[in-house]
């Protein structure tokens, strides 16, 4: 009964091995890809795992407080190196291992040539509020 | 006026009112929905109309209820043969028999959440959104996680009995999830276990009930007014909630002079030796280090382990601490923390804080980082004037 993130990311990851852009697929592929990501969070709900997720947008910016009295600063000379996140999906497992398995499963999703993209996630756990109550009796 | 008492009724009738529905023939997932419906209705009616006998008014119209699902049903003919056996609805039988409910919702075919989900339903009479409320997930996650749960559990034999073991597992999980969402799982878990200790005579029952009452006595002087984890020894001990923690003493002594050791009963006397110390300084450390020698027994946890070489440390002093922790895997949840606090009892204050700031990195929690945080800044802070 952990949460964990599932993040894609549009660049930052290490390049999935079935590394070809998606513009340069056949639309089937496209459609066999989004399927699968669509069937994946169906299946999700089913298990009763899913929490949430979304697509985000490749275009973004970055905000800057800059001093009282001024507009906050909006993005810099370092759009590039931005490290872009292409969506989230929010799970909430019974163990580590499950979670890997997933994140697993998710990265099988398949890609040019039908074959599986094998794309790379980042897996992050949900950092609970408190501690266990009774783990550690002296405290 | 509905008020918390009739709510607190209302739960505790939901087991026996749905061991009623299934012993007469339903099944699991259709009683259990037939119920809540009850349930609903109750809420509704009972202000203006309560009834003279709670039990029986229930059960009629959870009986109703199921009967209204199951009529299209193909089974129907099947059922009502079944149901003309039956005696009509009336007093309900006073004998408490919902203990098989507590198996049944802990079912080792059940994964540890489902099994969780299942058990503050059907026996703690949660709804499903307050259940999603207090584990943070959306209620549609949870509806499937519990209609998936009863849908595993309704081939599985209600009179087979289980594993006490199981069933007590899946309350601490209960107990250990805390205070987050509108339901405090804590006390539901106390309300859960004290109930199945007045069912069934365990010592482990006993043991886990008076290790709930002996935490949760601490629970109010454990955080700051901030939300800050505030330690053991920092504690203000006139918080701590002396009837509970008088009643889990009690519990937990009937419970060891039984002899039939186990781990929640030895966790339990851990807890109690910290209940009853007038100050941090007067904990009987020694006591406390053979209470985790006879845990390190029972169960092979690393945080035994850990938790041990904290009270050895307390007990002969910060060197003998970093000696016992040296022999254990120092990849092992908070080892670091510990190694920082004790090199910082020792005076290494250098090592300390850079170990502080090593363990809030890897912290399993808010409350923690943020605590080990503020130690390696304390040090560093102390260090720099």
């Amino acid at each position: 009964m952990a949460k964990y993130l599932l993040l894609k990311h549009y660049r930052g990851a290490p390049a999935a091995v079935n590394d070809v852009p998606m513009e340069k697929w056949a639309p089937e592929e496209i459609t066999a890809h989004l399927r699968y990501m669509d069937d994946f969070a169906a299946k999700l709900e089913e298990t009763g795992e899913y929490v949430g997720g979304q697509a985000l947008s490749p275009e973004g910016m970055w905000v800057r407080y800059d001093g009282e009295g001024r507009p906050p600063v909006t993005d810099g000379p370092f759009a590039e190196t931005k490290d872009l996140i292409a969506g989230w999906m929010i799970i909430d497992v019974d163990t580590h291992e499950r979670a890997v398995e997933l994140a697993g499963e998710l990265s099988a999703a398949p890609g040019a040539g039908g074959q599986p993209i094998h794309e790379w996630l980042e897996l992050r756990p949900f950092l609970p509020e408190s501690p266990l109550t009774t783990e550690c009796p002296d405290r | 006026m509905p008020g918390p008492l009739n709510e607190v009724l209302l739960r505790s009738l939901t087991p026996q009112v749905l061991t009623v529905l299934v012993r007469r023939g339903a099944d699991f997932a259709t009683a259990e929905d037939a119920v809540q419906d009850a349930l609903v209705e109750a809420v509704r009616v009972w202000p203006a109309d309560p009834p003279r006998d709670p039990k029986g008014w229930l059960v009629t119209v959870a009986w109703r209820r199921f009967l209204d699902a199951t009529r299209s049903d193909a089974a129907r003919r099947r059922r009502e043969v079944r149901i003309d056996e039956e005696p009509a609805p009336g007093p309900a039988p006073q004998a408490d028999d919902t203990l098989q409910l507590y198996f049944l919702c802990a079912h080792p075919s059940l994964t540890p959440s489902s099994a969780v989900a299942l058990t503050l339903r059907a026996v703690g009479g949660l709804t499903t959104r307050q259940i999603a409320g207090a584990y943070l997930v959306p209620e549609a996650t949870m509806a499937q996680r519990i209609s998936r749960a009863k849908r595993t559990v309704s081939g599985v034999r209600f009179d087979s009995p289980g594993d006490v073991a199981t069933v007590l597992r899946v309350l601490y999980l209960v107990f250990n999830e805390g205070y987050s969402g509108d339901v405090d799982l804590a006390a539901e878990a106390i309300r859960l276990t004290r109930q199945l200790a007045g069912a069934i005579d365990h010592p482990e029952v006993a043991g886990l009930l008076a290790l709930m009452l002996l935490h949760h006595a601490r629970r109010s002087a454990r955080t700051a007014p901030d939300g800050g984890l505030v330690p053991l020894a920092e504690q203000d001990r006139a918080l701590w909630d002396t009837g509970a923690i008088a009643e889990g003493v009690e519990i937990l002594q009937r419970a060891l002079a039984r002899d039939r050791l186990g781990e929640f009963q030895a966790q339990a006397a851990i807890a109690a030796l910290h209940a009853d110390a007038p100050s941090a300084e007067e904990t009987d450390w020694v006591q406390i280090v053979e209470w985790y020698d006879e845990l390190a027994r029972l169960t092979d946890s690393p945080v035994v382990r850990l938790n041990r070489a904290v009270s050895v440390g307390e007990a002969d002093g910060p060197r003998a601490g970093l000696a016992a922790l040296a022999a254990l895997d120092d990849t092992l949840p908070r080892h670091t923390a510990v190694a920082a606090y004790f090199h910082e009892r020792d005076g290494d204050l250098t090592t300390a804080a850079r170990l502080y700031a090593e363990a809030a990195a890897t912290a399993p929690n808010r409350a923690e980082r943020d605590h080990l945080t503020r130690q390696a800044a304390r040090l560093n802070a102390g260090r720099a004037r």
